[in-house]
């Protein structure tokens, strides 16, 4: 019996089942709802189309999500950077905790850290009280778009960022120095690009996330036409006119934008991998 | 405190530079995370343990809890079931388009929220695809329970999937073709061979899995109908105390989310030690 079992089966048991699940899984729940918003988009003229993205306000709303995501990314790479740097490479009391930590924003419910954040940086708020009489506000405005972002980017540049620091390797760095070369320049000449790749990703990965976030932002931004107004939010304001169209044209230039990150980070990928010989 | 323990004298970065970037991201961490964490907390017992109580007692806030687990009880088992037989479809044999497979399971993640509630309106609404069969059949999905509930499956779909098909990669299926050759069917061999090997692996992907389903926002506020008592999760009744300016109220439920939280990052370093994920933590637990 064992005998025969072996001579027939070329494959484990159970191909045709688990297969078979995960494809009607995968077309019911994930194919099938793409497919709806890309018919829909695809049935309404393109004119019509260019005509929801020209309105002014659904101009302002792309401009100020994809400024403030790239600007959040960009702050995000930076102290992703350092901490990624820091929680690898130095010892400290509270490394560990610190390390946990930093997934807070993907733990966190979006409502909670929305509301959290607008305690915070209210007018009347811990810290937005205190940046008041400067002139600064920090709620409703962009610049509480752009601290939302900051939050919810974060741990996808240090998670990016720290295996990569973690696989450094420490002899290129003692072969720099031995061959005479200061702490800066092996950083900046050796360490730094060697982690480039990382980074990127990491920056791509904080952008793609920041572009669609809808929770933890819409408090503290208050939600202004043409000043505060993401573009997820005008998706949600677009439905509750029922605008379906409108809102499928602006979800579908988000859509294209994510997925166009995502290929970008297959092709760095795909390049790292080239470079270095690995398959 | 050996500050570089393991690193030779020519990688040690002097020490005003470790100080700096110790300061900074201490400094960032406590702004950014902690500070947010602590006024959770602050804000939901200012007004002392009374008005704390009340508002979870509050029997919106109870139902908000009761539709919230269910969503998270539906969700998480049919994700976890789905994420093992996908791992196992992609890891156990080799067919054609099994990258673009794994590719679109990774899908829900790219999609924002509110994209995801959007598609979800397209098919199910009034006038979507099988709306108004469904509706016929007097099966409301859009704008009450059951769209809460696909709307949290959505975008639970690849937590699980994810966590396993690298594990099962690596693993290979040498035990596997053991058991089988020895007289073992699939399912003894799935249960008593490969899932002693994944259980961490799937126990930490069923833990982002729930804390994603009971804290997901956008998707489930598009398309609930935000009635109070009846499609209210938590999070969206946390928005809608919010929004009545009953800011005590709204952070008394924040609280139970924000501690299932840490929680969750707790359990998370636990398992991720366990699994081998970052072989320079497990280095330091030897």
């Amino acid at each position: 019996m064992s005998v025969t079992g072996t001579m027939q089966a070329r494959r484990l048991p159970g191909f045709g089942l688990t297969l078979g699940f995960t494809l009607f899984y995968v077309t019911l729940m994930i194919a099938l709802p793409i497919a709806a918003l890309l018919l829909k988009a695809s049935a309404v003229s393109t004119t019509e189309l260019i005509e929801t993205l020209k309105s002014p306000r659904v101009q302002a709303s792309l401009r100020l999500t994809f400024g403030a995501s790239v600007l959040a990314a960009l702050i995000n790479t930076f102290f992703g950077f350092v901490a990624a740097w820091t929680l690898v490479r130095y010892r400290f009391i509270g490394r560990r905790m610190i390390d946990s930590l930093i997934d807070l924003p993907f733990a966190m419910p979006t409502a909670v850290s929305g509301i959290a954040l607008m305690a915070i940086y209210a007018p009347t708020g811990l810290i937005g009280q205190h940046l008041i009489p400067w002139g600064i506000k920090t709620a409703i405005s962009p610049l509480g778009v752009l601290i939302a972002l900051v939050f919810i980017g974060f741990p996808f540049a240090v998670r990016t960022i720290q295996p990569a620091i973690e696989e450094l390797d420490i002899e290129a760095e003692q072969a720099s120095a031995s061959l005479g070369a200061s702490r800066l320049q092996t950083f900046t000449r050796v360490t730094l690009p060697s982690l480039l790749p990382a980074a990127l990703t990491g920056f791509t990965l904080a952008l793609a996330r920041a572009l669609g976030e809808y929770g933890s932002v819409i408090f503290i931004a208050g939600n202004l036409p043409m000043r505060t107004e993401i573009a997820s939010l005008l998706i949600v304001s677009r439905l509750d006119e029922n605008d379906v169209v409108g809102a499928c044209a602006i979800a579908v230039v988000m859509l294209t934008a994510t997925f166009g990150l995502l290929l970008g980070i297959q092709a760095i990928q795909w390049f790292i991998q080239r470079k270095t010989g690995r398959s | 405190m050996s500050s570089t323990e393991g690193f030779s004298h020519e990688s040690r970065d002097p020490k005003w530079v470790q100080f700096l970037l110790i300061g900074l991201t201490l400094g960032f961490v406590f702004l950014l995370l902690i500070l947010p964490l602590g006024v959770i907390f602050w804000e939901a017992f200012r007004k002392g343990i009374k008005t704390y109580a009340l508002a979870l007692s509050d029997r919106n806030a109870q139902s908000a809890i009761a539709l919230t687990l269910l969503a998270t009880a539906i969700s998480v088992p049919v994700n976890m079931f789905f994420g093992l037989a996908a791992a196992w479809a992609t890891t156990k044999y080799s067919f054609r388009g099994k990258s673009l497979l794994i590719s679109i399971i990774d899908l829900p993640f790219a999609i924002s929220p509110v994209i995801a509630g959007l598609m979800l309106i397209l098919l199910y609404g009034i006038h979507g695809w099988f709306g108004s069969t469904l509706q016929s059949f007097g099966l409301q999905v859009i704008f009450a329970v059951p769209g809460v509930v696909l709307a949290t499956m959505f975008v639970t779909v690849p937590f699980v999937a994810r966590e396993l098909i690298p594990v099962m990669q690596e693993q290979g299926s040498e035990q596997e073709w053991a058991a089988v050759s020895l007289g073992a069917s699939g399912w003894q061999t799935f249960v008593k061979v490969t899932l002693p090997n994944i259980r961490w692996a799937l126990l930490y992907g069923v833990l982002l899995c729930s804390a994603r389903a009971m804290g997901e926002f956008g998707a489930v506020s598009v398309v609930s109908s935000n009635i109070r008592g009846l499609t209210n999760t938590l999070p969206l009744q946390i928005d809608a105390l919010y929004n009545d300016y009953n800011a005590p109220a709204a952070f008394a439920l924040s609280s139970i989310l924000a501690s299932l939280s840490i929680l969750t990052l707790i359990a998370k370093s636990w398992l991720e030690a366990r699994i081998d994920y970052r072989s320079k933590d497990k280095e330091e637990l030897l």
